[in-house]
């Protein structure tokens, strides 16, 4: 078995970012994210990257908008406020068809709500929180493991469509510690190939132009259709989920990112009774795994959501279900955290009413 | 037959769509000429603002980014760490830099990042119709200040080159105006200074261009040149700054 180490979720993030190449990082301090951007400043120092500490949010997306136009790859990481003040500089890179990586630890909101574990930005992240029609891949880990493996796979898609990746934590994943296996071989980022979008001085070759705007009357239309292709390749492609018990599940759970870790006790607790109750944790946010939902809801009667939001994941179940079975829902908004007795009564009081 | 003048290799060949009378195409073919003369046009990475200087990124011979209103100074930070072999410009206007982006204006300076500032201060917002800019002088007419710029109830302009003299952070700080042939002349000059130290990796440069908008004022671009001497330049001084290269040691 390989060694593990004892890491934060945070810092496993840091050290999986770096592992993946990421050699630029901005970013501004907000709870419960602050061991990232403090953790980055010694690591980009010791591997020769860049580390700015920002006056905002809106600078921090600015910069990763001119570094990974200029080359690199560049991440930032936030908390809910800071990721809402990100969004214009989002919008941009989405339509300049840029891949940058936004970590964003999410807490309880609206507002300056609280510095507790949530999952109520869903609707930021996966229906695009700024202006114009656009989508941003959204990866969600449960683990400190995944807080390591994420970075790679979020570069990876976003440099392959070239577009903005989203990491969807949340407090409780960024605070705990636990064992994380440092997999894979590192990325220099050197060796990555020069693409013939970047920004680099026009030494050689035509100049290159990055922008987001077609002022040209149906241009922007054919621009924005262009990239509906690619929002239904990545849409075909990229969904990506994890099973738990559900080959023969009568009641099948719903729940990413930490809703998915208690879930995964609470559908325990359930199989423990007699009971066939199963998980289906979304990984990729966006795309949303719909197909496999919508297989299942051909054979299985009830589907129970279960988010630390008032309900908004559930809406992409519903679309997914299309009103072949049942939705139950569990939420936990601001802060709150479901427990895992709390989902199996929930699953026992559904099998009780059929 | 010898050409004696011409569109520098600096600018691309479309057609240029200010207004007549307009400080940008003047402004533009400093830089154009520049690029060329000082040999950075293969290394230039410019970023194109908000407003009538949007179409920046078509008219500049060189890698060219469109960024969002304010930011400027943010892009080419990130530009500019990532490639520091490259000379990083952003072009900016006054609402774009004084006013939805005064923070990266004033953080950028206050890092002594090593990027050069095109700051053209026309006293008023161009592209939108001729609204009140934080550059607008006091009593100045602009469709949102009808009567004139009021200071008790609009305040005061910003006085951008003096604000950031207040900063230690800055390396180069100057104010020019495009409104006669002399003064052209000083404008390239401090433009191809601030090129000079950034290629030194001195740190941070803006060159603030008063600059006519005709348009804007709703006057004659011969009007326009006359009102910078006689009106802006003396609420908005010419003159160098700060120019650390020039501090005793």
């Amino acid at each position: 078995m390989a060694e593990k180490t004892l890491m934060y979720g945070n810092h496993a993030l840091v050290e999986g970012a770096i592992y993946a190449g990421c050699r630029f990082f901005a970013g501004y301090p907000i709870t419960p994210q602050n061991e990232i951007p403090e953790y980055m400043s010694i690591r980009m120092n010791e591997v020769g990257g860049v580390f700015l500490q920002t006056e905002s949010e809106l600078a921090a997306i600015n910069m990763l908008f001119g570094a990974a136009a200029a080359g690199a790859r560049a991440m930032t990481s936030s908390s809910s406020p800071g990721i809402s003040l990100m969004q214009e500089g989002l919008s941009y890179i989405a339509g300049a068809d840029i891949p940058v990586l936004v970590v964003n630890v999410v807490r309880g909101g609206p507002g300056l709500g609280n510095i507790a574990p949530a999952q109520s930005d869903y609707f930021q992240s996966v229906k695009s929180g700024g202006h114009g029609d656009y989508h941003t891949i959204v990866l969600a880990p449960n683990s400190a493991q995944e807080m390591f493996e994420f970075p790679r796979l979020a570069f990876e898609l976003a440099e392959k469509y070239r577009n903005p990746a989203l990491i969807l934590a949340d407090g409780l994943l960024g605070q705990m510690m636990e064992p994380v296996e440092i997999k894979g071989e590192p990325i220099d980022p050197k060796s990555l190939p020069e693409q013939d979008w970047w920004l680099t001085g026009c030494k050689g070759r035509e100049r290159r132009v990055v922008r987001s705007y077609d002022l040209r009357p149906g241009k922007l239309e054919e621009w924005n259709w262009r990239r509906w292709k690619k929002y239904q390749e990545i849409l075909n492609n990229e969904q990506r989920w994890e099973e738990i018990k559900i080959d023969d599940a009568e009641v099948i759970v719903v729940a990413y990112g930490t809703s998915a870790r208690v879930a995964e006790a609470g559908v325990r607790m359930a199989r423990e009774k007699g009971i066939k109750a199963g998980l289906l944790r979304p990984i990729t946010l966006w795309p949303f795994p719909a197909k496999i939902i919508s297989e299942l809801s051909k054979k299985v009667e009830d589907f129970l959501v279960v988010e630390m939001s008032l309900g908004q994941m559930i809406e992409d179940v519903r679309l997914a279900v299309e009103g072949k079975a049942r939705i139950h829902f569990i939420g936990h908004p601001g802060g709150g955290l479901p427990t895992g007795p709390e989902i199996y009564n929930k699953i026992i009081e559904i099998r009780s009413k059929k | 037959m010898k050409l004696l003048f011409g569109r520098p290799a600096g600018l691309t060949e479309i057609k240029q769509r200010y207004c007549p009378g307009c400080g940008h195409g003047i402004v533009h073919r400093i830089i154009g000429e520049l690029l060329v003369e000082m040999n950075i046009r293969e290394k230039a990475i410019g970023i194109a603002p908000v407003g009538c200087s949007v179409f920046a990124d078509e008219y500049f011979n060189c890698d060219m980014i469109q960024v969002p209103h304010g930011r400027a100074p943010a892009v080419a930070t990130g530009i500019k760490r990532t490639r520091p072999d490259c000379v990083v410009f952003t072009y900016q206007g006054d609402g774009d830099l004084a006013a939805i982006g005064t923070a990266e204006t004033i953080h950028a300076a206050a890092r002594n990042e090593n990027i050069t500032i095109i700051f053209i201060n026309n006293a008023i917002y161009g592209m939108t119709g001729g609204q009140l800019a934080p550059t607008t002088l006091p009593g100045m007419r602009s469709t949102t200040s009808v009567k004139g710029r009021d200071v008790v109830k609009q305040g005061y302009p910003i006085k951008v080159c003096e604000l950031l003299n207040a900063l230690d952070g800055p390396f180069y700080l100057e104010r020019v105006a495009v409104d006669t042939p002399k003064n052209i002349i000083k404008t390239k000059k401090a433009i191809k200074t601030a090129f000079q130290y950034q290629l030194e990796n001195k740190g941070f440069s803006l060159i603030e261009v008063l600059s006519m908008c005709p348009t804007g004022w709703g006057v004659t671009p011969i009007q326009a040149k006359k009102w910078i001497a006689e009106v802006m330049a003396k609420y908005y001084p010419l003159g160098e700054f700060r120019n650390r290269a020039k501090e005793v040691k």
